[in-house]
């Protein structure tokens, strides 16, 4: 298991020792400080293996081999819906168009840091994987979406491409870079497209998706910046040595956030299916007992900490936890906070990132959180339960994107892992516990640039 | 082919209009924005249903007939 601390305070650790040998990959060669140059880069990992080649008829050849040997990988995208990476690869090398390649590292999740972590310190492994995605699909195009609160991300990504220039690579597709604002749902597939279209980041109305229609009208083929970087592991050890770790419904490595009461918080790589508590120890053991976990993000589900012990890290393990893995967040809860007063946090916050554009989803998220409120305040009315079930239902599946899904099944969640919590909160009011500050980590409180408040006609 | 009613919901002001004319279909949640029933439509009801898209007042139903398996692509997560 390898280490990388990634806490924006501190600065980055160097790589802790190894537990399994073949571990890290994507992490391989993490620098203690800074990025890794394109020089380092190709010392360690080699030149970037060319799906092109002379004559087009070649080029095209090897493309296609390229995303069959990414389909036997079968490596899944790591943005948090898991969708075959092969299959979405394939449907954009399909189109008539010539593609575009997005490469999204938006990352709004505010519990993870992957993302930027991946470009502040690996740049041009996420690079390689963007060209050879493009040479895979025909797109003459890469660009990189990176969240603006990504500071040293941009920095990173802005030499890098440099770098690129300067080394001269010749035919391969021309990079871009451009900066999108830190809200939630603005690294949803359609809002980037939608943003890069000299839009509002938001997500539009689906059908045509993106890989149909999508930035200039062209087919586009959106991937998560961790997925590129797989694939350019891919494309130089093959789909038999990607399969060599992981289960074999999710093979491979995956790039973890863990936060919470531990001594080493930070971003770590594992295999799928790995134990929570191997990662915990990875990070040096907690600091305090714990209460629950949160997985896969502000749109997953919480696991209380009596079943911990028995978590085992992958979508397969954690499905009848009702839980998945997500954009790989492990969020710790301690034992100190008070689950009920996180929960009404969340459910403010994930209603406050509504960009208000389905009425559903405003509406509805507003109510969720307000009853949620009412509930930890000790005044709600009775069957407050069941009010916030029949908000859900009301919520759900019925916005343009899965925002509302997601914020739904958070507040589901909570409910039901912290049950005891909420009906003690219900019946006496505040606990104690309400008063501390919050562990859950919520930024840019305001909504950024996409300029989403009050835009209802 | 069979075909469906759907919402556009970012185009959907909550008129109701749709409920009005297939109420068979769709009624109104407690803001007043349509739930549809996906379902497919009975043959008889398909008049209604365009009756009912043509005067949306912000054309937010459509009568889509059924799209492809390999092009109802899984929507992806907010976080990217």
């Amino acid at each position: 298991m390898s280490a990388l601390n990634s806490t924006l305070t501190e600065p980055l650790a160097p790589m802790a020792q190894q537990c399994v040998p073949a571990l890290p990959r994507v992490l391989y060669g993490v620098p203690s400080r800074g990025a890794l140059s394109l020089e380092e880069h190709v010392a360690i990992h080699g030149t970037l293996p060319s799906t092109g080649g002379r004559g087009r008829r070649r080029a095209r050849e090897r493309a296609t081999m390229l995303i069959e040997e990414i389909e036997r990988s079968g490596l899944l995208g790591h943005g948090g819906a898991a969708f075959p990476t092969a299959a979405k690869m394939r449907a954009v090398a399909g189109a008539r168009r010539r593609a575009i390649v997005v490469v999204n590292a938006a990352e709004g999740e505010p519990a993870s840091r992957k993302d930027r972590t991946l470009l502040e310190t690996l740049p041009h492994l996420v690079l390689d994987g963007g060209v050879l995605a493009a040479e895979a699909v025909g797109a003459d195009e890469v660009i990189v979406c990176i969240c603006e609160s990504a500071d040293l991300g941009i920095e990173s990504l802005t030499r890098a491409v440099e770098e690129r220039v300067a080394a001269g690579s010749g035919h391969s597709p021309s990079l871009h870079l451009v900066v999108v604002p830190a809200h939630y749902v603005a690294g949803q597939e359609s809002a980037l497209v939608n943003y890069l279209n000299g839009g509002p980041a938001r997500p539009t109305f689906t059908p045509p998706m993106p890989f149909e229609q999508g930035v200039k009208h062209r087919p586009t083929l959106v991937h998560n910046a961790e997925t590129l970087a797989h694939i350019a592991l891919i494309a130089r050890h093959g789909a038999p040595w990607f399969r060599q770790l992981g289960t074999p419904s999710q093979p491979g490595s995956t790039l973890v956030t863990l936060s919470g009461p531990l001594t080493y918080p930070g971003v770590y790589e594992i295999e799928h299916g790995a134990s929570l508590s191997s990662l915990v120890q990875a990070a040096g053991g907690t600091t305090a007992r714990l209460r629950g976990a949160l997985l896969g993000g502000y749109a997953g589900s919480w696991v209380h900490s009596d079943l911990l012990s028995g978590i085992a890290l992958s979508n397969e393990h954690l499905a009848p936890y009702g839980a998945s893995l997500g954009a790989g967040v492990v969020l710790l809860l301690s034992e100190h906070a008070c689950p009920v007063a996180e929960t009404v946090r969340l459910a403010g916050w994930l209603a406050g990132q509504s960009t208000r554009q389905c009425g559903p989803c405003a509406y509805g998220l507003d109510a969720l959180a307000m009853t949620v409120l009412e509930i930890a305040g000790g005044i709600a009315q009775a069957r407050a339960k069941q009010r916030v079930e029949h908000l859900a239902s009301l919520t759900a599946r019925r916005g343009a994107c899965s925002h509302p899904d997601g914020a739904v099944n958070l507040i589901l969640s909570s409910l039901e892992t912290f049950e005891a919590e909420f009906a003690e909160h219900a019946r006496h009011g505040p606990c104690d516990g309400c008063a501390r500050p919050p562990e859950m980590p919520m930024p840019y409180r305001a909504v950024s640039q996409c300029g989403s408040r009050g835009t209802r006609r | 082919m069979s075909q469906r009613a759907r919402v556009n919901p970012i185009a959907c002001e909550a008129h109701g209009m749709c409920a009005e004319l297939l109420p068979e279909r769709i009624i109104l949640d407690e803001w007043g924005y349509p739930i549809i029933d996906g379902a497919p439509l009975e043959i008889w009801q398909v008049k209604h249903a365009i009756r009912a898209a043509r005067a949306c007042p912000t054309f937010a139903l459509l009568v889509e007939r059924d799209r492809s398996p390999a092009v109802a692509h899984a929507r992806s997560e907010p976080s990217g």
